[in-house]
């Protein structure tokens, strides 16, 4: 997002809602609503503060006004743009060019699903399209099973390979006290799990879990006085290609290519210089995808670079250090979460799957198959 | 507007025929049908009719919970322009990115419109 500038805005609060399967009758305004809540005890701010609201849900119309009602702030900047999982690191770009121009102090971006308690067909809306609906494709992994495909296809990309996508997620979710899944998985549990959408089985494919959570933004000044170490946010950049998969132009190039190279730009930071990697990972073909268009390997290495356990615990390239969608928590529109994760990295929070010394982050959103790309790269206060 | 690009679409399917729309200003195909070229923003678009002939771009193969397993595909038409389809008459796992194929017209009955499908076009150019 050129015109913004480097540390402009820092990340100061980060926290989850109530995630996994939530009590009885909660919604998803009450997880955003808890989400903010331990977001700014986890800064120091309070509910008075907050001028600047940002959120997306899937089973909210008008989830701003909702969520402005039920918190009980009339907030001077609002953003409810949504663009499926990655709306959360657009919100950043946008929360950044608000707080820089003075719309707003204090910025909170969130989020809630109860996409689990209510089934999936209840959370969201289902799209009639005459040129797909007739083939009854899964959605979305029928989708990003036609870029896997293709992946495999142009490049010897293999079934194994895919596998270790799940594994790594899975070693790296017994990490985390907050995972849903709590068993090891191997590469042939995943290949030979239940087949949904050739070649996906129900283990490439993630979780289905409520959740949310928030996190809040303000100024650089106003970050270094807050309780916890402030998270910058160094870069962002953002992409859309298509809406349908039908319309993508090469399924084997994302545009995470395009809003990678925006974000290093601002940054002023290439992929070697990154610490840890927080990709969305709604399938397994979306790691190999994004670490190829994100810079971390060539195109069409991706399958070989996962291989061998080199983004697990202990291996090369730390790469989704919470378990990801795959094996933490995905309750629809996960980028949210993968903000957190990247945060909290940088803080070093994270117990038993923290990354050493961390200090440089990357967070990098997906939406629709494959449609909206947006990644932020954060620091800490040593990368100012 | 008297037609939408929808029912001139559906017409030509209801008479058996694969149509798309030209972009002059583009020099190119545009699919699925619309009322402005996604490559020009020209509101110029002629109708034309297939040959019916492609290449499986992409495949997959859904698993219903009930029901046989069936093929996902996406076609690239000779004529330079991409659809999902299914391509039938053969084992959903047979069908491979490359084979060249031939559009077929559906008509699921009901109240349900005509779709394109496609079948292997063995020999075909």
């Amino acid at each position: 997002m050129s015109g913004l500038k480097r540390a402009g805005a820092a990340i100061v609060g980060a926290a989850e809602s109530d995630l996994g399967l939530v009590a009885d009758g909660l919604n998803p305004i009450d997880l955003m609503a808890q989400g903010i809540t331990r977001a700014l005890d986890d800064c120091g701010l309070a509910l008075k503060d907050v001028d600047g609201l940002l959120c997306a849900a899937t089973q909210s119309r008008t989830s701003g006004l909702s969520l402005s009602e039920y918190l009980g702030i009339s907030p001077s900047f609002i953003d409810t743009t949504i663009l499926g999982g990655s709306s959360f690191m657009f919100h950043v770009g946008h929360a950044l060019a608000a707080i820089e121009l003075g719309m707003c102090e204090v910025a909170v971006i969130a989020y809630g699903s109860t996409q689990r308690s209510v089934g999936r067909r209840q959370a969201s809306v289902r799209e009639i399209n005459p040129f797909e609906t007739p083939y009854r494709p899964f959605l979305p992994s029928t989708a990003y099973a036609l870029a896997a495909s293709r992946h495999m296809h142009e490049f010897g990309t293999t079934r194994e390979q895919l596998a270790e996508v799940a594994v790594a997620a899975r070693q790296w979710a017994l990490l985390n006290p907050a995972a849903w899944e709590k068993k090891p998985l191997t590469v042939p549990e995943v290949i030979g799990a239940r087949m949904v959408s050739y070649p996906f089985t129900v283990r490439d494919i993630c979780l289905v879990t409520d959740g949310g959570g928030a996190i809040v933004l303000t100024a650089p000044e106003r970050a270094r006085s807050l309780k916890k170490p402030p998270v910058y946010v160094l870069g962002c950049g953002s992409a859309i290609t298509h809406a349908n998969i039908s319309s993508m132009p090469d399924l084997t190039v994302t545009g995470a290519l395009a809003s990678g190279r925006q974000a290093y730009a601002m940054a002023g930071l290439a992929a070697k210089d990154i610490d840890v990697v927080e990709l969305y990972d709604a399938f397994t073909i979306n790691p190999i995808l994004f670490l190829e268009d994100l810079g971390f390997c060539p195109k069409g290495e991706g399958g070989r670079f996962v291989s061998g356990g080199h983004i697990a615990p202990g291996g090369g390239l730390p790469v989704n250090t919470n378990g990801g969608g795959l094996s933490y928590c995905h309750p629809g529109m996960y980028g949210l979460l993968v903000l957190i994760e990247a945060v909290r990295q940088l803080r070093g929070e994270c117990g038993a799957r923290q990354v050493a010394g961390a200090e440089t982050a990357i967070a990098h959103g997906n939406g629709g198959v494959l449609s909206s790309q947006s990644t932020v790269i954060l620091g800490t206060q040593a990368t100012v | 507007m008297d037609q939408s690009p929808l029912a001139i679409y559906q017409a030509h399917l209801d008479k058996g025929e694969l149509a798309y729309q030209w972009s002059p200003a583009a020099g190119r195909a545009v699919f699925y049908p619309r009322v402005v070229c996604p490559y020009s923003g020209s509101t110029a678009l002629e109708w034309r009719v297939a040959s019916g002939f492609g290449t499986v771009y992409a495949t997959t193969v859904t698993h219903p919970a009930e029901g046989e397993p069936y093929n996902v595909a996406l076609i690239d038409l000779d004529e330079g322009f991409r659809l999902m389809s299914r391509v039938e008459d053969i084992d959903p796992m047979a069908v491979k990115i490359g084979l060249r194929v031939r559009f077929r017209i559906h008509k699921p009955g009901g109240d349900e419109p005509a779709y394109p499908v496609f079948v292997a076009a063995e020999g075909a150019p």
